[in-house]
């Protein structure tokens, strides 16, 4: 009789204990590299090495600076590299939200014939890695027309290439993306628009009004999911971007990986491209969460 | 997400477009000297670029008819940064290449032959020039070469005599020098190998290996198979050699890129590249560059860096060739020579040289060179046979069946060639 009660009660103090214990070893796990990262991008290279196979790896000892830093600042337009990562990510996202919204849009809550196909061949796309299409797309940009505007006014051009626009234009149609906002849009009852085109709403202002509003998780995961591979691009621009002033932040990397390769410049080099995604992840952690989980989205 | 104001995806979408616009590069200066367009792998070679930079700038200032502008790309990613701007057809005028490469490129339509003087090219070491069909396609301003790194005190200690490429260890006094320093029990392994290392340094360092013994990764005399000379007996008894390294454990399986090894006197030997020369010498006042051992078929090195060459897009070619012709001056040569502490590309200004001059010594590195560097297969397949013999070696290294693995490499290889019709 006495042993339920006690049994019950060890299930109660035991069961926090390894919800933390495990939770604790996760952490750790996931945050150790980026720890290890952190700590070695304030060590010189030979201390890196001494630390390698003790904790000291993760603890900020011996000849600590912030020497690595200075060098890579030296080594490479870190400033620019980032800028130029942030404003090709900022716009593929801010465009691709209107664009595949509103593809998704077309092709769920308005009727029209042949619009199951048109989806399922944009699915289809997906299994398309994009190395197999990457030199196809590049002949394709350099033959594309362009414009650009410098001290002789309006210029035409053939060819995206050595621009901004290569790097955006090409990524901000995204099949998953459609694939996403159509599946969620699918979810929200057609009587809502059926009512709003009775009080003589047009189809863009049940898009705009209606539907986006009520879109705010889908939104969140679709934004995630097209920011992390433009700032993690590196083959499309290495093939379309040869000036360093257009170079984005991951094609930087490779300036460190010389014969004599400085491991504390990398270090500090990825904990500097490493900064600005975590804090963007610390301060919409919940809104990510959130929409991951209801999207059932792995990023 | 609420869009509050009317029509504000529509200015979004403006005002990108705009800002699109007005980032994009401008056009080229249509007044004044012809632009003249060169790629470099040098980005983040702080030594290198300022010299290419520096070279540059006294050419343009030599002339006033062409006007070279530098664009400097990392080493990891510029052959595809090459293929994407072949691809649209966008390649500049000059552009340096990996020697080795250099055939596949040629082949692609990538490059124009050169037209060097021709006792310029005479002048020339052989791992500079770029041949390719009996043709120059490039020119490097410079060369690497690869020796076994150790100290005479270790040498002396365990009474192993110092080789000269006169006289280079024999197989047998290799293995012997390998076993007495692991048996000693003084160092974890008697030689670094530099296996971790991956990439191009596989066939770089380690086919001339094969080559010693009389293998080969492909038949140069047809280039259309690599069938008995990559898998005969000579190849076998350089898979089952190779192997040998890590089972007796002269050498770790577990190599790190860090290569801190020899410096730390964990290891006896490195076997390491020109590049790496300073730091041994800095460590050890007693420090020795050594010839590679003779297997059979005579000691070799690899030979060929990186070398420049004119795009078969230049628009004005004789402004490349007269770029490549000002830095093949000595003046230039010695100066690379002396600020990336490479070989220089010809005699003359490696006996200028303040790396190479009479007891240092760094003059190994130039001897090796002269006298046991093969360049890699001037083959357009050798980008798909590098990286078949480094999975090849790889394996063999971790324990895989050395005739198995090395008829593997020759059949991949030779389905390669089959498959571009042997790259006629």
């Amino acid at each position: 009789m006495t042993l339920r009660p006690l049994g019950a009660l060890h299930r109660r103090l035991w069961l926090p204990v390894v919800y933390w214990a495990v939770g604790a070893l996760l952490l750790m796990a996931f945050s150790f590299p980026m720890v290890f990262m952190a700590v070695s991008s304030l060590k010189p290279d030979d201390q890196i090495f001494l630390d390698l196979k003790t904790m000291n790896a993760f603890l900020p000892t011996g000849d600590v600076s912030l020497d690595n830093y200075v060098g890579v600042f030296a080594r490479v337009p870190v400033a620019q590299f980032l800028l130029n990562s942030a404003f090709t990510s900022a716009l593929v996202v801010g465009l691709g939200l209107v664009v595949n919204s509103l593809a998704g849009f077309a092709l769920t809550r308005v009727r029209w014939r042949g619009q199951t196909v048109v989806l399922g061949l944009l699915i289809a796309t997906l299994i398309v890695p994009f190395e197999t299409i990457a030199i196809p797309m590049v002949f394709l940009v350099s033959r594309l027309p362009w414009f650009s505007i410098d001290s002789a006014g309006l210029q035409f051009q053939e060819g995206l290439m050595n621009t901004y626009a290569v790097q955006i234009l090409p990524f901000v149609a995204n099949a998953f993306s459609i694939f996403l906002f159509a599946q969620y849009f699918k979810s929200i009852p057609r009587e809502l628009d059926e009512a709003a085109m009775v009080d003589g709403a047009s189809w863009w202002r049940v898009y705009r009004t209606i539907v986006m509003p009520l879109a705010g998780p889908v939104v969140a995961t679709a934004a995630i999911l097209t920011f992390l591979p433009v700032w993690n691009a590196y083959l499309w621009p290495i093939m379309t971007v040869q000036k360093e002033d257009l170079r984005p932040i991951q094609v930087g990397l490779q300036y460190f990986f010389q014969e004599n390769v400085e491991w504390g410049q990398i270090m500090a080099y990825t904990t500097i491209i490493t900064l600005p995604v975590l804090v963007m992840f610390l301060l919409f952690q919940r809104a990510f969460v959130a929409s991951i989980a209801s999207s059932g989205v792995k990023g | 997400m609420k869009f509050s104001k009317p029509g504000a995806s529509v200015a979004l979408v403006a005002v990108a477009s705009l800002a699109l616009s007005a980032c994009s590069s401008p056009g080229a200066s249509s007044s004044g000297p012809v632009d003249v367009s060169l790629w470099t792998h040098a980005a983040g070679n702080p030594a290198e670029i300022a010299l290419i930079e520096e070279l540059t700038t006294a050419f343009n200032e030599s002339q006033s008819e062409y006007a070279v502008s530098i664009e400097d790309l990392p080493q990891a990613s510029y052959n595809d940064a090459i293929v994407g701007a072949a691809a649209a057809g966008d390649l500049p005028c000059i552009l340096d290449v990996d020697g080795p490469v250099m055939p596949a490129w040629a082949y692609a339509g990538y490059l124009a032959p050169l037209t060097v003087d021709s006792a310029v090219e005479e002048s020339l070491i052989g791992g500079v020039k770029g041949y390719y069909d009996d043709t120059l396609y490039s020119v490097g301003l410079y060369d690497a070469a690869t020796a076994i790194v150790t100290r005479e005190s270790i040498l002396s200690e365990f009474g192993i005599r110092v080789p000269t490429v006169d006289e280079p260890w024999t197989g047998e006094e290799f293995d012997a020098a390998l076993a007495t320093l692991q048996s000693s029990g003084e160092f974890e392994n008697a030689l670094d190998m530099g296996t971790g290392w991956t990439g191009e340094w596989y066939p770089y360092a380690f086919s001339p290996f094969l080559q010693s013994f009389g293998g080969d990764l492909i038949d140069r005399d047809s280039f259309e198979t690599a069938e008995g000379v990559l898998n005969g007996p000579e190849a076998i008894a350089w898979g089952e050699w190779w192997q040998g390294l890590f089972e007796q454990g002269y050498v770790s399986t577990k190599e790190s890129a860090d290569r801190e090894r020899f410096a730390e006197g964990t290891v006896a030997m490195q076997f390491n590249g020109i590049w790496a020369a300073k730091t041994a010498a800095d460590t050890f006042d007693d420090v020795l560059f050594l010839p590679t051992p003779d297997f059979g078929a005579g000691a070799k090195i690899g030979a060929a860096s990186w070398q420049w060459g004119i795009s078969s897009a230049c628009e004005n070619p004789e402004a490349a060739q007269a770029w490549i012709d000002f830095a093949l001056q000595k003046e230039w040569l010695v100066r690379f020579s002396n600020e990336t502490g490479n070989i220089p590309a010809t005699a003359e200004a490696a006996a200028e040289s303040d790396l190479f001059q009479p007891g240092s010594p760094y003059l190994q590195f130039v001897e090796n060179s002269a006298t046991l560097a093969l360049i890699r297969p001037a083959t357009p397949a050798y980008p798909v046979i590098a990286k078949v013999f480094e999975k090849a070696a790889a394996d063999i290294m971790n324990g895989a069946d050395v005739q198995r693995a090395l008829d593997a490499a020759v059949d991949e290889i030779n389905a390669d060639l089959a498959a571009n019709n042997y790259y006629e």
